[in-house]
């Protein structure tokens, strides 16, 4: 618990969950709160370290967001317009979020709301710590909260609720007129806040000693072809920035603050540590038509938002390298990332594993081919089905191959084949696996064109598959 | 004597065009990678699969669908060629160790799922220096004008571009309209011939067989071979029982057509 002087005497400013059991409230006289428990440690409340230890937090959050600011006395603001698919979702990105400062000793609780006010009622005031406000629902979600919730002075509050109004649903049915000469404009803008029908702007953070650059501009920006040559301007000196520095970028934001006080971003992510200002415009300037300019942009910030270290290097000698020379793939992958998503530029990659949708793994684009290897010399097809499809097979004997099977209403007669390839289930995985066997062949049909099928089952013993059979992959 | 020096002077023209239409490939760098058989680098202008071209290649029959013949055939001529592959898929199925089978290692092969902008991402990294190649795998149509996109692209930088063209349609028609591809090859699969010849009953699979049809060649003739699929260098081979046979098949050699 913590304490300090209102002016009048000392009163109780913070108290931790244990207090709260007890009956302790912030608010409440100290003598008042030493009387019903008696031995209670107090401590001074350190309003400036408070506000120190939020500013580190809401940097911290930047993990997140580019858009993050602190909210004293105990809140941070996140804008998570567009990162959350990041983080696997709204809901999977809080929980993460509150997961990782639980670890290290802060409770705290989060909503997501499409306004600031929504967010920061429903964070505050909701039963779950993680509360999802769905698209265009903060009216229903705030409507039961008491008016506390609309960051209301405390006057206006016991006032509003002197009138019987407890509930930010009964303020919304109440004639605006008569509100706004009783309790001032501040009561109707903080609903209309709450609610999305006026703006509130967030003040971000820039996280400490990030290599950043500025442009403001003396007319607003509209056009694209402007907005490029400010983004190439921009990372020019944000490159000589890190080369001062001995960096490269990792992670960029590109913060365009509109004439109307809203800020866009654009966030992007480099495969390697980089400074080549050309790629880096360009890297930013293909995502351009996903910001809106509004009114137009009064100013641009490109800030480095994660940084790794990186030696200068030494220019490439054109046509100096021959065959064997490196081929720089970074710029190439950023490029193909920005467009198409991350998830879907990558390498494929040997993994220690007998069954054959598990042999393959995506692996990040430049990673560590690490030591597996395929085993070479075993008849592999080029195309890979999955799921693998069932067919009817004519099968002469268990340990033959079919003598003919169907696919798509197509039959095939086999006319040469190669197997079995016995490959046991994997039953460190899966307990359902402890006994699966299946038998592949590679057959090939009158036509020529081979197939690899497999049956489940070592035909002999029934607990080791249903002895059905499935075309797996194409040669 | 007359008509031999026209042929020269022909030759020496062809040459020239060549030489004002492609751009110097970086020193080091052969202008082809040859297939290594005789018989089909001799059809081919330059002697084997040009760098800094787009090619198409096609699966035949049942397999138009899926493109695995056609695939094996980019991969194993980009196995033999240094450098990473981009490979582009709409989704992927590919079998990555089918690919290391015919000597392209996956650390070699960067794959990007691009949906329906193949084209666009195939292009991306044809424009991006120091590739062996990229291959595309194009569902459906491949026009005129987004070929000739990919050929230039290509020729900027040197790397060979492969269509691979996929159709749900059996010998879609849509395959076989003009695009500004240097060559397009068709692969259909043949009945291999067994593992052991001596003792034809022995079951088992040996090399696969493929009919390797070149079906347009941009200074070629078109031309057909039955070849035996990729080794683990990437390596075809005429089949072993027909190599001997006269060239019954092979380009008729003295004619040539023109370019187009």
């Amino acid at each position: 618990m913590t304490r300090a002087h209102d002016g009048r005497r000392l009163t109780v400013v913070a108290a931790n969950r244990a207090a709260h059991v007890l009956g302790l409230r912030p608010g409440m006289p100290l003598a008042h709160a030493q009387a019903m428990v008696p031995g209670l440690e107090v401590a001074v409340a350190d309003p400036e370290g408070d506000a120190d230890a939020l500013a580190d937090v809401a940097a911290w959050c930047l993990r997140y967001s580019p858009l993050t600011a602190p909210d004293p006395p105990d809140g941070i603001w996140l804008d998570v317009t567009g990162c959350a698919h990041l983080h696997g979702g709204e809901e999977a990105m809080l929980k993460d979020l509150l997961g990782r400062l639980g670890r290290s000793g802060v409770t705290a609780s989060a909503a997501v709301a499409d306004t600031p006010g929504a967010a920061w009622a429903v964070a505050r005031h909701a039963r779950d710590p993680v509360t999802v406000v769905p698209p265009g629902g903060q009216a229903d979600a705030i409507a039961l909260l008491p008016v506390a919730a609309l960051r209301l002075p405390g006057e206006t509050v016991a006032g509003l609720r002197r009138l019987g109004l407890d509930l930010i649903g009964q303020l919304v049915s109440t004639p605006r007129g008569p509100l706004a000469r009783r309790f001032g404009a501040e009561a109707l803008r903080r609903l209309d806040q709450a609610l999305g029908s006026a703006p509130e702007p967030i003040t971000p953070v820039v996280p400490p000693e990030a290599v950043q650059h500025t442009l403001a501009f003396r007319e607003p920006l509209l056009t694209a072809e402007a907005l490029r040559l400010a983004i190439g301007g921009l990372a020019e000196a944000v490159c000589a920035g890190l080369e001062r520095a001995g960096l490269g970028a990792r992670r960029l934001d590109l913060l365009f603050e509109r004439v109307d006080d809203a800020t866009k971003v654009l966030r992007a992510g480099t495969a390697r540590p980089t400074r080549d200002p050309r790629h880096l415009a360009r890297l930013l300037g293909e995502r351009l038509e996903e910001v809106d300019p509004g009114f137009g942009v009064a100013a641009m910030r490109l800030v480095v938002a994660l940084a790794e270290p990186l030696a200068p290097a030494q220019a490439a000698v054109p046509l100096a390298g021959g065959a064997g020379a490196e081929v720089d793939l970074a710029p190439l992958v950023d490029r193909l990332a920005a467009r198409f998503g991350a998830a879907r530029v990558f390498h494929v990659l040997p993994v220690e594993s007998d069954v054959p949708e598990r042999s393959a793994r995506r692996a990040p684009p430049l990673a560590d081919p690490g030591h597996a290897v395929w085993p070479s010399g075993l008849p592999r097809p080029v195309r890979l089905l999955a799921p693998p499809q069932p067919v009817e097979v004519l099968s002469v004997l268990p340990d033959q191959p079919p003598a003919a099977f169907s696919w798509r209403r197509v039959r095939h007669r086999v006319r040469r084949a190669d197997g079995p390839e016995r490959i046991a289930g994997e039953w460190w995985r899966r307990d359902g696996e402890r006994r699966a066997v299946r038998d592949y062949w590679a057959v090939e049909d009158e036509a020529g064109q081979r197939f690899w099928l497999f049956r489940r089952g070592d035909g002999a013993d029934p607990a080791t598959g249903d002895l059905t059979w499935f075309l797996h992959g194409i040669f | 004597m007359a008509g031999s020096g026209r042929m020269a002077l022909l030759e020496d023209l062809r040459e020239r065009v060549a030489r004002i239409e492609r751009r110097p490939l970086p020193p080091g760098r052969l202008a082809v990678v040859p297939f290594g058989v005789p018989g089909i680098d001799a059809a081919l202008p330059g002697g084997g699969i040009a760098r800094g071209a787009l090619h198409e290649a096609a699966g035949s029959g049942p397999d138009t669908e899926h493109g695995a013949t056609a695939a094996l055939l980019a991969a194993s001529v980009l196995a033999r060629a240094a450098g990473p592959v981009l490979w582009v898929s709409t989704h992927f199925d590919l079998f990555a160790p089918a690919l290391a089978e015919v000597g392209l290692g996956p650390e070699r092969v960067l794959h990007v799922e691009a949906g329906r902008e193949v084209l666009a991402a195939v292009e991306e990294g044809l424009r991006h220096p120091g590739l062996a190649g990229v291959v595309g795998e194009v569902p459906g149509r491949l026009g005129l004008t987004a070929s000739r996109r990919l050929q230039l692209a290509a020729e900027a930088t040197g790397a060979i571009a492969f269509a691979l063209r996929r159709s749900p349609r059996h010998d879609d028609p849509g395959l076989a309209e003009p695009s500004a591809a240097v060559t397009r090859w068709r692969v259909a699969s043949l009945p291999s011939a067994p593992p052991l010849p001596w003792s034809p009953d022995t079951p088992g699979l040996g090399r696969a067989r493929w009919r390797l049809e070149l079906l347009r060649a941009r200074g070629g003739e078109p031309c057909s071979w039955i070849v035996e699929c990729p080794d683990a260098q990437g390596r075809l081979a005429l089949a072993a029982d027909l190599a001997d046979r006269p060239a019954a098949q092979g380009p008729r050699a003295g004619r040539r057509r023109a370019a187009g």
